[in-house]
């Protein structure tokens, strides 16, 4: 049986539905992990059946919830927009169309206090399951249930076996590796979930490396 | 390794392990989890379930729209008193309309398998618990059978509305119910998925028709049928009623059910009572 019976039991949510509430505060929160930086704005793009019914469905709290850093059990979800209002932080929710094979779409858009802006697209997949399908214009797809580093990197040769090793130098475990790339020679990605941490000085090194254009790190705590 | 029941049962025959043991050592060699950790899981979501169970009891919430507030409490004062089917039904109804209120006014439940259909499971092992003087240990292994059910659902069917229908959240949650009742009574393992497909059985073909989308009606009124579902196929089961269909061939057959339901019927709210002229007032009154 390849089901957890822990998916089956669960996830342990604030409700009413798992895809609407609890996936769309962890889609928030993950993208809020992966900007990593103070923000005085946030807009809700709302896509599919985000878009009609996410009033009934509380999405719009769940959403401000996780881009304030809540998980998909705090039960403080309820009470994200007087939260948000308390620390200064403006949110705005717009219908948008966001291109996927998935039901349940979002685009998140981070902006700092100097106006720059950062956005992530990913769906909700039922069962408080998600998947980052876009990160501020780098396609990809992530789960987010480990650790994971996205590597863009120029297409040559040895960038894949020095980020690989750094990791291990770091006692850092790759769990699951995928490298793709554009077209030969051009942009490639490296995305690639561990089973530990990453921590502030290896990702670091890992901008270092030659031919690494950026790294972007989603520090999610696996079991 | 096994994906459906029957295969689950050889292996418990050839081990000697009762269906939540074989479960057991599938998700500690799936999860890379110790069985220590994966034994605190089930116990913290255990908690979870029965504080949602109880929250609403006494205590009404607020949920959007108002349909489903005070459900779990009107249910559980009338159980205290004369009635048709007895105190303890009428008291499991509540525990699972508590659980269905709770979730509807964004409170802290466990979906199982889905957050519509969470009260049935907790209904059920906490109603046969304390009633039937049933040990916490034995009922956090009826908890981690009903999810081996739910798992067999969830791998060869499906445990989604918008995809199978009502039956594919209340009906599996019944079934998962049910063979966890059978567990706590001492049944053998293959009365026990009896029980499950005597639950699913009961309710094939069961419609998801939300009235103005919510989680909330029919849903909190299905979780609490469902429980007293998952009660009388466990006793249908200790009764020794015969399964003539195998509970793989239930399974499939529910998948296939839900496959020929139209859209109209899988979450949409475009059939079923959510088109009645009642269920359109309360969406216009609710979302103008």
């Amino acid at each position: 049986m390849n089901i957890s019976l822990l998916d089956v039991v669960g996830p342990v949510m604030i409700g009413p539905s798992s895809s609407h509430t609890a996936g769309a505060a962890k889609l928030a929160k993950t993208a809020r992990l992966i900007y990593d930086k103070p923000f005085k704005k946030v807009r809700f793009g709302l896509g599919g059946s985000f878009a009609s019914t996410y009033r009934g469905h509380f999405t719009d709290y769940a959403l401000v919830a996780g881009a304030l850093g809540m998980n998909e059990d705090d039960e403080r979800l309820g009470q994200s927009f007087e939260i948000a209002e308390k620390e200064g932080v403006e949110f705005v929710f717009y219908p948008t169309e966001i291109p996927s094979v998935y039901e349940n779409t979002a685009r998140i858009t981070f902006v700092a206090e100097n106006g720059d802006e950062f956005f992530v697209e990913g769906a909700s997949l039922g069962g408080g399951r998600i998947l980052i399908t876009n990160i501020n214009g780098l396609v990809c797809e992530l789960n987010a249930t480990m650790p994971t580093v996205i590597v863009q990197q120029q297409d040559v040769k040895g960038v894949v076996s020095d980020v690989s090793t750094i990791l291990a130098f770091n006692n850092i475990n790759i769990g699951v590796m995928k490298v793709s790339r554009t077209s030969r020679g051009e942009k490639a990605f490296c995305v690639i979930e561990c089973d530990d941490i990453i921590p502030e000085n290896v990702i670091e090194e890992l901008r270092q490396v030659n031919n690494v254009l950026s790294v972007v790190v989603v520090n999610i705590k696996g079991e | 390794m096994y994906k459906n029941a029957e295969e689950l049962l050889n292996l418990c025959n050839a081990q000697g392990k009762r269906i939540w043991e074989v479960a057991l050592d599938n998700e500690v060699k799936l999860t890379g989890m110790s069985r220590t950790r994966v034994m605190e899981h089930f116990s913290g979501r255990l908690d979870i379930m029965f504080n949602s169970a109880l929250k609403a009891l006494e205590q009404k919430q607020a949920t959007k729209g108002g349909l489903v507030d005070g459900v779990a409490n009107c249910q559980y004062e009338y159980s205290k008193g004369e009635s048709i089917t007895g105190g303890y039904i009428n008291y499991v109804m509540s525990l699972a309309y508590s659980c269905s209120e709770v979730n509807a006014s964004m409170g802290k439940i466990c979906a199982s398998p889905t957050a519509g259909s969470c009260g049935i499971v907790p209904a059920v092992l906490l109603g046969v618990m304390e009633n039937k003087k049933v040990s916490r240990e034995k009922t956090l292994e009826a908890l981690i059978t009903a999810s081996a059910v739910g798992a067999i659902y969830t791998k060869n069917a499906t445990v989604a509305g918008a995809d199978g229908g009502c039956q594919a959240e209340c009906g599996v949650a019944a079934s998962m119910a049910a063979a966890a009742a059978a567990y706590m009574m001492g049944a053998s393992d293959d009365r026990c998925l009896d029980a499950a497909g005597f639950a699913m059985i009961n309710v094939m073909g069961l419609v998801c028709d939300p009235v103005a989308g919510l989680v909330a009606l029919p849903c909190a009124q299905r979780n609490a049928s469902g429980a007293v579902n998952a009660l009388i196929s466990a006793d249908m089961a200790l009764a020794g009623q015969v399964a003539h269909i195998p509970f793989d061939q239930v399974v499939d057959s529910m998948f296939k059910v839900g496959k020929m339901l139209p859209p109209q019927l899988k979450e949409t709210a475009m059939g079923g009572i959510a088109t009645t002229p009642a269920g359109q007032a309360i969406y216009k009154e609710i979302f103008g």
